[in-house]
């Protein structure tokens, strides 16, 4: 039928399927009307009434017998013929539960894999923020420097004027993750949060289900609107719903704030990963970010914010508006702005959330799983293979009875569609119950509500609606096309006896086990890699201890110290539990490494060295207390540590460390040289050995640290390296904590290898996942390769009782049937192991110090899959092994 | 019931199409053309009219409307689509060449 045809035929057949009564009663009305013409005809002809009636009816022929012809003619046999087909499909799938049960099994994995994995892609990059208006529109905004690659924070100055110049965008907010400590009654926790600008609820669409959003003007001025929006969770779980909630107070961070409202449930705020329990405006920044009062401050780099784009408008021509107005900024600015910029990125690279943490996990995921699907499908496509030599006979027959080929296709075809419909469902039952599976696998944290949820919506089951179909023609036509040829004689000839070793009409299945063992070997690599790498990544030293070292807070901050009484605070505390047994060394900074905190940075300048102008002048540094590096086991190459000494009276001091010393002191022992430090001139007392400083993975950079007392922060973390348990530990600084002073709260105690672990949770989702999937792919192979021996097996054992009977001994056949197996398996994993070679690569940024073509992780997956084949192929060599050639002689 | 010889369900089709080409008409209308037009001698029983009009609206070569005839009277009238104008000329050809063939064949068993 040509496309014309077609196109002039379509609405007729649309019409006869859609409406088949209405068509129906018009061919009846047509018939009718056609006897009534007759009958006036054979009346004006002069017959009488009965007679004409009688003569048109007769000329007429039976009535029903023509609406049947019509029918048919019209072609409304196809919905009848489904109904059929489907029938007839369950009917086959009841005969043969065990059969039909271990294909849509297969199926339920393969493509609940897809839909889970798809799933969690579409919650958490594609659609994170569901309860957010127009979020396709939506960009991060976040601040780059020039030579580096990743995002910094923005300046709250510098966001205003983005807002303020950027035409392209329709709204711009704020939304940066903070912490809060929360007393509700006796109970004290620690809650996440967002500050945000005082546009937030009203640009994101999110109306606060009691009370108000912020209003314009309480993003404005110090500490001057303490007002706070409640998450629902918080609302119930910790008010228990209170319906006359608004206008009560809170103390967030020590700091009493007005409720003004709920957020509506099902709003987790913006921000992959974590479900926020509160919002406050920007005016409230100080009492929630370390570093003082920071939004008159270009220099200080804290904002996280988004921008929507006006519709039509491309990411590209923001960028380019947006890279103008922060050259223009830079110009204007050059003490603060040098070298900075500003960047959009889509919703699913935000660099400031797990967004982009997860993305490179979610892409290898995503050719993972398709390639458990194809495994899965190959292994329905052999089973149904199997049984469409098994039916042969019924098929033979009913082509013998006059079915036509395109009717025997279309119910292969149903029949795939029944499994693979069915495997569907089951496979968007299991994505739902995985959809929270992600937040298991990350490494929780108090205080933290992870969120992050799969998303099923019209897209994933359309994507899934979509894998059915595909699935459905693959598992469908490959018997088709098996019996495309079939002989209406051939089940009348004698059954003839397979050769196990021979090619034949086998050699569909045998590619399809090739196929599957290629495959799984891939996903080996890929798992034994990721594996590799995690285990490098976590034993790898970081460039300090982390086994005996634990980490904590106090909040001093929230609990209102100014800072002279902070400074006595923390001596005091040092001192108390430098005194306890099993404590080593104690002490402060700011930041502990490889937590979330970001360290400050500064320009800086050294008599002697001019650095080249594309460089950013600004190196991140630490504040950190007396015995800091005793305390993490850094090692200083030269000079001293610093001690109580260093302190706000004394002159300013620094230790670099050993990039920074080659970099700017060309490797000379630059102890005694001076170097330029916001602003003043400090002496360099010490060299420290390079470790890491924000992730595992980066490469050494200059750095540097300062005394706590000379850059002072009221709430620094508290290292302790001690000899004793963390709970001990705990229990001993809550004591001292509370000995000095009852009301303070301690953050989350940890230790730095815990620290370490939680910055690399996304090498370690990976590697669960791609095991988890691996492994399952390696079982699906397994049964495929067992599939195939065994039927062989069966199929031969006419010739295996000959070849016994001939003198062949049990262990020849074992043999026999064993090196088919694994010349299939070799075959298989030849073919994988070259495209391994080529698409490990893809792996990238999850692989750690590990080569993509190691040489031992190839070795290992070789080793793995010969081993999964020799025990798939066992039993049925066995079997072989054991035939009894008297009895196949007498059958 | 019994279907009409091969040669004659081929030809109905065509013979429909021309009937059709010269005015939009009812199925009782071309019923009465056909027996009008072929002197009964096809056998065409109006019960095979009705498969073969279905089957041709099906192919997208005829088209069916509703109309109000003469004297208030609801009536399908079916008329040919241009790709039932195509399919007529291709068939009228085939027709020409096949009878002039046989008829030659008809003519060389005489001589």
């Amino acid at each position: 039928m040509d496309i014309e045809q077609w196109l002039y035929s379509l609405r007729p057949r649309l019409r006869s399927f859609f409406y088949p009564k209405q068509v129906d009663q018009e061919m009846k009305e047509e018939l009718r009307e056609h006897l009534e013409l007759q009958i006036r005809e054979n009346i004006a002809k002069g017959m009488s009434p009965e007679e004409a009636r009688g003569s048109a009816v007769r000329a007429m022929g039976g009535i029903t017998q023509i609406e049947e012809q019509c029918r048919d003619a019209r072609g409304g046999r196809f919905l009848e013929d489904l109904v059929q087909d489907l029938r007839y499909g369950f009917r086959q799938i009841r005969r043969s539960p065990g059969f039909s049960a271990l294909a849509i099994l297969c199926l339920t994995l393969g493509i609940g894999a897809n839909a889970a994995v798809f799933s969690w892609v579409e919650g958490i990059l594609f659609r994170p923020y569901p309860a957010v208006a127009h979020q396709e529109r939506l960009l991060a905004l976040a601040g780059t420097a020039r030579g580096e690659s990743g995002a910094t924070g923005l300046s709250w100055p510098d966001f205003l004027d983005l807002r303020r110049n950027c035409t392209l965008c329709e709204e711009s907010f704020v939304s940066k993750i903070t912490g809060s400590t929360l007393s509700i009654g006796d109970r004290a926790e620690t809650a996440t949060g967002s500050i945000v600008s005082s546009n937030y609820f009203d640009v994101i669409g999110v109306h606060p289900i009691l009370g108000r959003g912020f209003e314009a003007g309480e993003d404005v001025g110090n500490d001057s609107h303490p007002v706070v929006v409640i998450s629902y969770q918080l609302w119930r779980n910790r008010f228990k719903g209170d319906p006359e909630i608004i206008g009560k107070m809170q103390r967030f961070n020590n700091v009493p704030h007005t409720i003004i409202g709920v957020a509506p449930e099902g709003f987790y705020g913006t921000f992959v990963g974590w479900a926020m329990q509160f919002w406050v405006p920007a005016s409230m920044e100080e009492t929630f970010e370390s570093g003082g009062y920071k939004l008159e401050d270009r220099g200080a780099r804290w904002i996280e914010a988004y921008v929507r784009l006006k519709p039509g408008v491309s990411r590209t021509q923001a960028q380019q508006e947006i890279s103008a107005i922060a050259a223009r900024l830079e110009t204007s600015y050059p003490a603060t702005n040098r070298g900075r910029g500003v960047g959009v990125w889509p919703l699913w690279q935000t660099p400031f959330n797990n967004a982009s943490t997860l993305l490179p996990t979610l892409e290898v995921m995503g050719a993972v799983v398709a390639f458990v699907l194809l495994i899965a499908c190959a292994n329905v496509s052999n089973l149904l293979l199997v049984r469409s030599f098994a039916r042969r006979h019924e098929m033979s027959v009913r082509l013998a009875i006059g079915a036509s080929r395109v009717r025997l296709l279309k119910q292969l075809l149903t029949e795939g569609l029944i499994l693979s419909a069915l495997g569907t469902g089951g496979g968007l039952l299991a994505a739902y119950w995985c959809r929270h599976v992600l937040v298991l696998l990350l490494p929780a944290r108090s205080g933290v509500a992870m969120y992050l949820p799969g998303e099923i919506d019209a897209r994933v089951m359309s994507w899934s609606a979509g894998i059915c179909l595909i699935v459905t023609l693959i598992v469908g036509l490959i018997p088709a096309f098996q019996t495309r040829n079939l002989d209406i004689a051939e089940p009348l000839k004698a059954e003839s006896s397979g050769v196990v070793g021979a090619r034949g009409k086998g050699w569909m299945r045998s590619c399809l086990v090739v196929f599957q063992v290629c495959l799984s070997f891939i996903l080996l690599v890929g798992s034994a890699l990721l594996l590799e790498s995690l285990q490098k990544i976590r034993t790898t030293s970081p460039g300090f201890i982390t086994t005996r070292v634990v980490t904590t807070g106090v909040s001093l901050t929230a609990a209102g110290y100014n800072a002279t009484q902070a400074k006595v605070f923390q001596d005091e505390l040092i001192d108390r539990l430098s005194a306890l047994p099993g404590v080593d060394s104690v002490a402060f900074a700011r930041v502990t490494p490889l937590g979330y905190s970001t360290y400050s940075s500064t320009s800086v300048a050294v008599d002697g060295y001019q650095p080249p102008p594309e460089e950013r002048p600004a190196i991140e540094y630490n504040q950190v207390g007396p015995g800091y590096f005793a305390t993490l086991g850094i090692p200083l190459l030269f000079g001293r540590e610093f001690t109580r000494t260093d302190d706000e009276n004394a002159p300013l001091v620094a230790i670099v460390n050993q990039t920074m010393m080659t970099r700017y002191w060309g490797g000379q022992d630059p102890v005694g040289r001076r170097v330029q430090v916001k602003g003043g001139w400090a002496r360099v007392v010490g060299v420290a050995a390079d470790s890491k400083y924000e992730s595992m993975r980066e490469t050494p950079r200059p750095f540097f640290y300062v005394p706590l007392r000379q850059d002072f922060v009221r709430g620094p973390a508290l290292n302790i390296r001690t000899s004793q348990p963390l709970p001990s530990v705990l229990a001993a600084l809550v004591r001292e904590v509370h000995a000095l002073d009852a009301n303070l709260a301690l953050y989350e105690m940890i230790t730095l290898q815990e620290q370490v672990n939680r910055s690399t949770s996304p090498q370690l989702v990976a590697v669960t996942l791609v095991s988890i999937l691996g492994g399952l792919a390696l079982l699906l192979a397994g049964v495929g390769l067992y599939g195939v021996m065994s039927y062989a097996v069966a199929q031969s054992t006419r010739e295996l009782g000959l070849r016994m009977a001939l003198g062949a001994d049990p262990a020849s056949l074992l043999r026999f049937v064993m090196s088919r197996g694994l010349r299939l398996t070799a075959g298989g994993v030849l073919v994988g192991m070259v495209i391994a070679l080529t698409v490990t690569r893809l792996l990238g940024q999850l692989l750690y110090n590990v080569s993509p073509h190691d040489p031992g992780v190839f070795g290992l997956a070789f080793v793995v899959m010969t081993t999964a084949a020799t025990l798939a192929c066992l039993l049925p060599a066995w079997r072989a092994s054991r035939t009894d050639p008297a009895r196949v002689l007498r059958d | 019931m019994s279907k009409p010889p091969d040669l004659v369900q081929g030809t109905l089709d065509m013979l429909i199409l021309k009937i059709l080409a010269l005015q939009p008409l009812n199925g009782w209308a071309i019923s009465q053309r056909l027996k009008q037009i072929s002197s009964d001698v096809l056998g065409v029983s109006d019960g095979s009219l009705y498969p073969a009009l279905h089957k041709l609206e099906h192919r997208g070569w005829i088209r069916a409307q509703w109309k109000s005839s003469e004297n208030n009277r609801h009536a399908k009238l079916y008329s040919v689509t241009p790709l039932g104008r195509k399919q007529l000329e291709k068939e009228t050809a085939n027709w020409n060449r096949v009878s002039s063939a046989i008829s030659g064949i008809v003519r060389l068993k005489e001589a």
